[in-house]
C-alpha cells in the first residue's frame, strides 16, 4: 500500500528538483512580486509594515499560481497520465501525493523565503513569526485548489492564465483567513486562534475537495 | 496450462469521440493465450478501440469484462498499455524510471496466467538497453526509449497487453526480440490486443478487422448532438 | 416518464415551440405591469427621492444571478450523473444569462451607491461576493469556450461548477467576515417586516417578470445551442466521408 506511494512521492519531488528547479524560480518570482510592491506604494515603512502580510500572502498566491499548470500537463504530454489512470491505485490518492510533493517542491521554499522577505517589509518578529505560520498553514491549500484548475486545463496547450482565472475566485477564503489571522497576532480586533484555525479547515476542506474533483476531471480528459 | 480460463470479452462496444461515432455494436471474445490482432484502414478507430480497452475512453454503450481476472479490479487495472507515447521521464535514470513503474503499477496476478516479476536489471539487459541503466533517459534514442518503455510490460505481471504499433520505432532485430517477448507472454498464459500495419508473426492469432459500414446504417440526424 | 421524454433533443425542441411563445407573453405583461408600478405607483423614499427606484431592477437582477447559478449547479450534476447532453447544453446557455444579470447586478448596485454612499464602489460584501460570482462565470465561459469537444468541455464546466458551488458559501461566509473586520457598521439594511406594500407588490412583480425573462432567454439559448451542435455534427460527418460513422467488425481465426 505504502510502497506505491513513495514510488511517485520521490519521483515527483525527483523530478521538481531536477527540472529547471521550479522551486528556485516560485521563490524568485515571490521576491520579485515583494520588491514591486514598495515601488507601487512608496516606501513609508509604517505603512509597509501594516499591509506587509498581505503583500506576502498575495505574492505566495501568484508564485503558487505560475507553477500549477505543469502539475499534470508534463505527464499528459509524454502519456503517463494514461498510465497512471491504469495502475490500479486510487487516483484520489494519487492525486493527494503529487499535490504534496509538488508543494514541498514549490510552497514550502516560499514559506522558508517569507521570513527573510518580511524584512524588507518592515515586520516585527512577531508578525514574521505569524504571517510564516498562516503560510505554512494557507499554500497547501493553495497548491490543492489550484489542482482542480491544473486538472480541468490538462489538456489546453496555454492553460496558465486560465488556470489563474478559474483558481482565483476559489482561492479567496484561504487569502483573507491567511491575512486576517496574521493581522489579528499584531493588532488584534480578534484573537489570533478565531482565523487560524478557520484557515486551518479550509485546508482540510481543500484536501479533500481538490483531490476529488481533480481526479474526476483527470478521467474525462483522458478520453 | 488450464486452456480458456482467461476471457477477455467485449459486448456491443460503442464509442464516441469529439461527437463523432468513431464505431458502433463491436463485439469479440479472445481467450488466454492468444493475440487478436486489429487491422483496417486508418483513422477506422483502431487506436480508440485499444484506448477504449484500456479504460481510457469512456464507452457509450456496451461492456467489457476479463472473465477469470480479479474480480476486485477492472479489465483495464490489469492490463499493460503499449502506445505511442513512452511515458518516459528524460530528467530520472532509465533504472528509477522503470522502477517507479514496477512499484507504481499494481501487478494483477490470476489462476492460469504464469507472468513472473522480473527484476529490472535482467530485463533492462535481455532488451539490450543493460548498459544505460544509470543514464539519465534523455540519452537515449528513440528506439532505446521504446525499448525502455516495453521493458515495463516484463517488471509488473499483469494478463493483459494491449499494444498500439508494438513495432514502430524498432529496427528488424528489436522487432523479431519484441515478438519473442510476446509469444513468451501468450505461452504463459497471456492475452495480446494488438492494432499494427505490419504482419506480427505469433502464436496464436485471430483478426479483426475493422471496415467502414454502409452509410446508410448512420445514425438518423434527430440523435446528433 | 414525462421528463424523460422531454430530454431527447427533438422532441425538447418541438416543446420549446410550443411554450416559448407563451411564456414570451406572460414575460412582456409581467415587465409592462411591473415597470409601471415601479415607475407610477410606487412611492418615492423620503430621503432617496426617485433613485430608490433602481431596486426594482437591482434586487431581481441579484436575485437571478443567484438562481442562474443555482440552473448551472443542477444542470451540472445531469452532466456528470446521468451524462444527459441537455443538462450540459442547459448549462452552458445559462452560463453567459447568469453573467449579464450578474453584471446588471453590479452596474445597478454601484449606481445606486453613487448618491447612497457618495461613491460607486464600496467593498461592502454583497457587492463584493457578487463581484467574485462573475469573475466565475466569466471564467466557466471561458472555459467552455477554449475546449473544442462540447462534450469534454461540458464535463470540464461541470465538475468546475460543481466546486463552485461548494465554494460560494464559503466564499460568502469569508466575505462577510472580513467586511465585519474593515468596516462593521453595515450602510444599507433592508429588514423584512418594513418593507411596505407599495413596495413589496412591484418588487415582487418585477421578480416574477425577471424570472420569466430568464426562462425565455434560457430556452431560446438551449435551443440555438443545440442546433448549433447539430450543425458542428454534420460539418463533421461531411468531412469524414471517407470514414463514416460505424465500422462492422468480423472476428475469424486465421490458419
Amino acid at each position: 500500500m505504502t510502497g506505491w506511494a513513495m514510488a511517485l512521492f520521490q519521483r515527483d519531488l525527483r523530478l521538481s528538483v531536477r527540472i529547471g528547479g521550479s522551486a528556485l524560480v516560485g521563490v524568485l518570482f515571490f521576491l520579485a512580486v515583494v520588491t514591486v510592491i514598495p515601488f507601487g506604494v512608496g516606501p513609508d515603512l509604517n505603512l509597509l509594515a501594516r499591509i506587509g502580510p498581505a503583500i506576502l500572502w498575495i505574492g505566495a498566491l501568484l508564485a503558487t499560481l505560475l507553477g500549477l499548470d505543469r502539475l499534470f500537463q508534463a505527464d499528459r504530454e509524454d502519456g503517463t497520465l494514461d498510465l497512471m489512470l491504469m495502475a490500479g491505485r486510487p487516483l484520489e490518492l494519487v492525486i493527494l501525493i503529487k499535490c504534496l510533493a509538488h508543494w514541498i517542491a514549490t510552497g514550502l521554499p516560499l514559506v522558508v523565503a517569507a521570513p527573510l522577505l518580511a524584512i524588507f517589509l518592515n515586520l516585527d518578529p512577531v508578525s514574521m513569526g505569524a504571517v510564516t505560520l498562516t503560510l505554512l498553514v494557507g499554500t497547501p491549500a493553495l497548491t490543492l485548489i489550484g489542482a482542480i484548475g491544473a486538472s480541468l486545463t490538462v489538456s489546453l496547450r496555454r492553460g496558465g492564465l486560465l488556470l489563474a482565472v478559474l483558481v482565483i475566485p476559489l482561492a479567496i477564503p484561504v487569502l483573507i483567513f491567511g491575512v486576517s489571522s496574521a493581522d489579528a497576532a499584531i493588532h488584534d480586533p480578534v484573537p489570533f486562534v478565531t482565523p487560524f484555525l478557520i484557515l486551518c479547515a479550509l485546508t482540510l476542506i481543500a484536501a479533500v475537495v481538490g483531490p476529488v474533483a481533480s481526479a474526476a476531471a483527470l478521467r474525462f480528459s483522458a478520453d | 496450462m488450464r486452456s480458456s480460463h482467461l476471457k477477455l470479452i467485449a459486448e456491443n462496444l460503442t464509442i464516441d469521440r469529439g461527437g463523432r461515432r468513431v464505431f458502433q455494436d463491436l463485439s469479440f471474445s479472445l481467450s488466454q493465450g492468444s493475440a487478436l490482432v486489429v487491422t483496417g484502414a486508418n483513422g477506422i478507430g483502431k487506436s480508440s478501440l485499444l484506448r477504449t480497452l484500456a479504460g481510457l475512453v469512456s464507452l457509450a454503450a456496451g461492456t467489457i469484462r476479463l472473465e477469470g481476472g480479479e474480480t476486485d479490479r477492472l479489465p483495464q487495472e490489469q492490463a499493460h498499455y503499449f502506445g505511442h507515447q513512452d511515458a518516459v521521464k528524460p530528467a530520472l535514470s532509465v533504472l528509477e524510471n522503470l522502477r517507479f513503474w514496477q512499484n507504481f503499477a499494481a501487478a494483477s496476478v490470476c489462476e492460469g496466467f504464469t507472468g513472473a516479476t522480473l527484476s529490472p536489471l535482467l530485463v533492462l539487459d535481455t532488451l539490450g538497453i543493460g548498459h544505460t541503466a544509470h543514464l539519465p533517459a534523455a540519452y537515449l534514442s528513440a528506439g532505446q526509449k521504446r525499448r525502455l518503455s516495453l521493458s515495463r510490460l516484463l517488471v509488473t505481471p499483469r494478463p493483459v497487453w494491449l499494444m498500439d504499433e508494438p513495432t514502430s520505432a524498432l529496427d528488424k532485430a528489436s522487432e523479431q526480440q519484441l515478438l519473442g517477448i510476446m509469444n513468451d507472454h501468450l505461452a504463459s498464459g497471456g492475452l495480446i490486443v494488438t492494432a499494427t500495419h505490419t504482419e506480427l508473426v505469433l502464436d496464436r492469432i485471430e483478426t479483426l478487422h475493422l471496415q467502414a459500414a454502409d452509410p446508410a446504417e448512420q445514425a438518423p440526424e434527430e440523435a446528433l448532438l | 416518464m414525462a421528463f424523460w421524454d422531454y430530454a431527447n433533443p427533438t422532441r425538447f425542441l418541438r416543446l420549446v415551440q410550443v411554450v416559448l411563445p407563451w411564456l414570451i407573453g406572460f414575460c412582456v405583461l409581467a415587465f409592462a405591469a411591473g415597470l409601471y408600478m415601479a415607475f407610477f405607483t410606487a412611492p418615492e423614499d423620503y430621503q432617496q427621492g426617485n433613485t430608490v427606484r433602481i431596486m426594482y431592477i437591482h434586487v431581481p437582477a441579484a436575485w437571478l444571478c443567484m438562481m442562474c447559478y443555482t440552473v448551472m449547479s443542477i444542470s451540472s450534476i445531469g452532466t456528470l450523473v446521468w451524462k444527459h447532453p441537455l443538462a450540459d447544453v442547459s448549462a452552458k446557455s445559462a452560463a453567459p444569462i447568469g453573467a449579464a444579470f450578474t453584471f446588471m447586478a453590479l452596474v445597478t448596485g454601484s449606481l445606486w451607491g453613487k448618491p447612497m454612499w457618495g461613491t460607486y464602489w464600496v467593498w461592502d460584501a454583497r457587492l463584493t461576493s457578487v463581484l467574485v460570482l462573475l469573475i466565475m462565470y466569466l471564467g466557466l465561459m471561458t472555459l467552455w469556450r477554449t475546449m473544442d469537444d462540447p462534450i469534454k468541455a461540458g464535463k470540464s464546466a461541470a465538475i468546475l461548477t460543481l466546486v463552485g458551488a461548494l465554494n460560494l458559501p464559503i466564499i460568502k461566509f469569508s466575505v462577510d467576515w472580513w467586511n465585519t473586520l474593515h468596516q462593521p457598521a453595515s450602510v444599507v439594511r433592508m429588514d423584512g417586516p418594513t418593507i411596505h406594500a407599495d413596495i413589496l407588490w412591484p418588487l415582487l412583480i418585477m421578480a416574477v417578470a425577471f424570472t420569466l425573462l430568464f426562462f425565455v432567454l434560457h430556452l431560446m439559448a438551449m435551443r440555438n445551442e443545440i442546433l448549433r451542435r447539430r450543425v458542428r455534427a454534420l460539418r463533421m460527418r461531411a468531412a469524414s466521408v471517407s470514414r463514416p460513422g460505424t465500422a462492422a467488425a468480423t472476428a475469424q481465426p486465421a490458419e
